[in-house]
């Protein structure tokens, strides 16, 4: 896939490439506008918000939101703000990648160059599980986490983060491998290596791009979750999507908007980041994910 | 073939087997051999038949579930795609700053949903939100109450929805405007077709892979939307946006009505496959015997 556009840049501005870049300009200002109305928001005081336009720059910039959404907005009957949920998101979303990233590159190495018979059809089921809506899932899955004794505890969101990411990852990395040289199995082979000294020695310091692409997309998708985290983390590990929810959802007393814009950026700034400094790395893992086996 | 022959693969397979097994085919038949029961705070095997079907069809609630998976699963998916085509053609008009407008249409879909909502819903506020900005702009005739309407809340989840996807169908669709051959394009200049005309005609069946994958990838989205119309308008106002993952949320985790929400669960899933067994059979089955000719 190249991104590159063909051909030498027009030189001379129609008036039909004026209408594009207007039209184009407004398109963008439409998917900024939500951005721009949370940044502003949170700058603002109470009495300004009420008063004054959504869309208006703060006539006076006020901190005040930002420390509160952090460490003091209520959720239920805790005033901690949205600290404590940060931290459980990263103590969520770190083992949860390392895990499923590691068991999906073994999945996708097996996969592509130890075929055994049946292992196609399992794969098949695996992708199969992609598609199934969480709520047929949860509730059993549930009851087997409950038997398993890790019910709502912090190594149970993650083997639950590790089940629904398998088959995604699964499948980009078997594409990739697959894509390899097979010469380079075989040379390998002859020259005696195993399963487990050529995934080790040849395998995965070949793995850096794709390796990039699924950690990507599984911090992104980790950190976004709601439903798992709420059902499977417990009251003690509730990922920071789930306190948003809580502080801006619960209001006790009047509602404060700036707070509750300021929670809102704080919750998206890792994907944010990880959004920004990665580029096009996250158009190659929407890309890979979007790629049929 | 003997069983330890490959083994190591066998065994570095085997989570990923063990888990398609009990969760993806597991769950699926207990929460279907659940649905067949009466349950209701826990899970009993007090077999009634259909009687929990029969149930929810009579449920005014899931009418309304049902019909708003429609609205939404048609606006959102016709939204993305028409949308997403169009900045993709936007972006591949060789203009200056691309990757920026790339990076502005895209933004939206690195954030959780709850976000989304949450920004929305504030967007949108009927007192301090755009409806207010208008009427401070003298449009005072200008009306965006949808949240507190009961027939229009949905598409406000609609827009809100369409905000955060278009971007991934623009990566999409930019993926394979940029594969087509530039002597396509050549011989449709020489040809004297419109820009437009092109497009719509010879351009967009030409990515019909992308555009099938798109719809798939987002229909399977659609029927587990949960978490942004838990964030933009709790299923409200009264029970106007629930769905049908809501409504199997809530009769598992708040009104304790098992039986229902196994029954609710067990139809989504069906409604998935019958949207993914087209086009399953499409790719993986028609597809392998073409090229097998």
């Amino acid at each position: 896939m190249s991104t590159i556009p063909k051909g030498p840049r027009p030189k001379h501005l129609t008036v039909g490439r004026i209408g594009l870049y207007c039209f184009i300009i407004m398109c963008a200002l439409f998917f900024l506008m939500p951005l721009y109305v949370m940044i502003i928001t949170s700058l603002k005081d109470m009495d300004e918000i009420r008063a004054a336009n959504i869309l208006n720059l703060p006539k006076e910039l006020s901190f005040y939101a930002w420390p509160k959404a952090w460490s003091q907005a209520c959720t239920g009957f805790v005033c901690e703000g949205l600290k404590p949920g940060f931290f459980n998101s990263i103590k969520i979303t770190v083992p949860s990648v390392i895990v499923s990233v590691a068991l999906s590159a073994l999945n996708g190495y097996a996969l592509a160059f130890w075929r055994f018979k049946g292992a196609y059809f399992f794969f098949g089921l695996c992708m199969f599980g992609a598609f199934i809506p969480y709520q047929v899932m949860v509730y059993p899955l549930l009851k087997i986490e409950d038997f398993l004794g890790i019910y709502s505890s912090l190594p149970g969101i993650i083997l639950v983060h590790t089940i629904f990411g398998m088959p995604i990852l699964t499948l980009i990395f078997r594409n990739f491998y697959s894509s390899l040289p097979i010469d380079l199995f075989k040379a390998a082979r002859i020259d005696g290596g195993n399963f487990i000294k050529i995934f080790f020695y040849v395998i995965i310091p070949m793995s850096t791009p794709i390796t990039i692409v699924a950690v990507i997309l599984q911090v992104t998708g980790i950190w976004n979750d709601f439903l798992l985290g709420l059902v499977f983390a417990g009251r003690d590990n509730q990922p920071m999507t789930v306190q948003l929810n809580n502080i801006v959802q619960v209001d006790y007393g009047v509602a404060e908007y700036n707070v509750d814009m300021s929670a809102t950026i704080l919750t998206s700034l890792v994907p944010l980041f990880v959004y920004f400094i990665s580029g096009r790395w996250f158009v190659r893992g929407i890309a890979a994910g979007a790629i049929k086996g | 073939m003997p069983f330890y022959r490959n083994i190591a693969a066998k065994i570095a397979l085997l989570p990923m087997i063990v888990i398609s097994l009990t969760v993806f085919v597991g769950c699926i038949i207990y929460s279907f051999v659940y649905s067949l029961t009466n349950s209701k705070l826990v899970p009993v095997m007090n077999y009634v038949g259909f009687d929990q079907y029969e149930r929810l069809f009579k449920q005014r609630k899931w009418d309304v579930a049902v019909e708003n998976i429609f609205i939404y699963g048609f606006v959102f998916t016709i939204g993305c795609l028409i949308i997403g085509f169009l900045l993709s053609v936007l972006i591949d008009q060789k203009i200056r700053g691309e990757s920026l407008f790339r990076t502005i249409f895209l933004y939206p879909y690195a954030m959780s949903f709850v976000v989304t909502g949450l920004v929305w819903k504030w967007v949108l506020n009927p007192t301090f939100g755009l409806e207010n900005s208008m009427h401070m702009w003298g449009m005072t005739w200008f009306e965006l109450d949808w949240l507190v309407n009961r027939d229009l809340a949905i598409y406000a989840v609609c827009i809100a929805a369409v905000w955060q996807g278009a971007g991934f169908v623009m990566v999409l669709m930019l993926a394979g405007l940029r594969g087509i051959d530039e002597d396509i394009w050549k011989s449709l200049s020489i040809e004297g077709v419109a820009k437009w005309k092109s497009y719509i005609f010879v351009i967009l069946p030409m990515l019909r892979p992308m555009v099938v994958t798109a719809i798939v990838l987002i229909a399977a989205g659609v029927v587990k939307v949960y978490d942004l119309i838990l964030a933009l308008t709790s299923g409200g106002p009264g029970y106007a946006t629930t769905t049908p993952a809501m409504y199997v949320m809530e009769n598992f985790f708040s009104r304790a009505n098992l039986g229902q929400a196994f029954a609710a669960s067990i139809i989504m899933f069906i409604s998935v496959v019958c949207i993914l067994a087209p086009w399953a059979f499409y790719e993986f089955y028609l597809r392998n015997k073409y090229a097998n000719n």
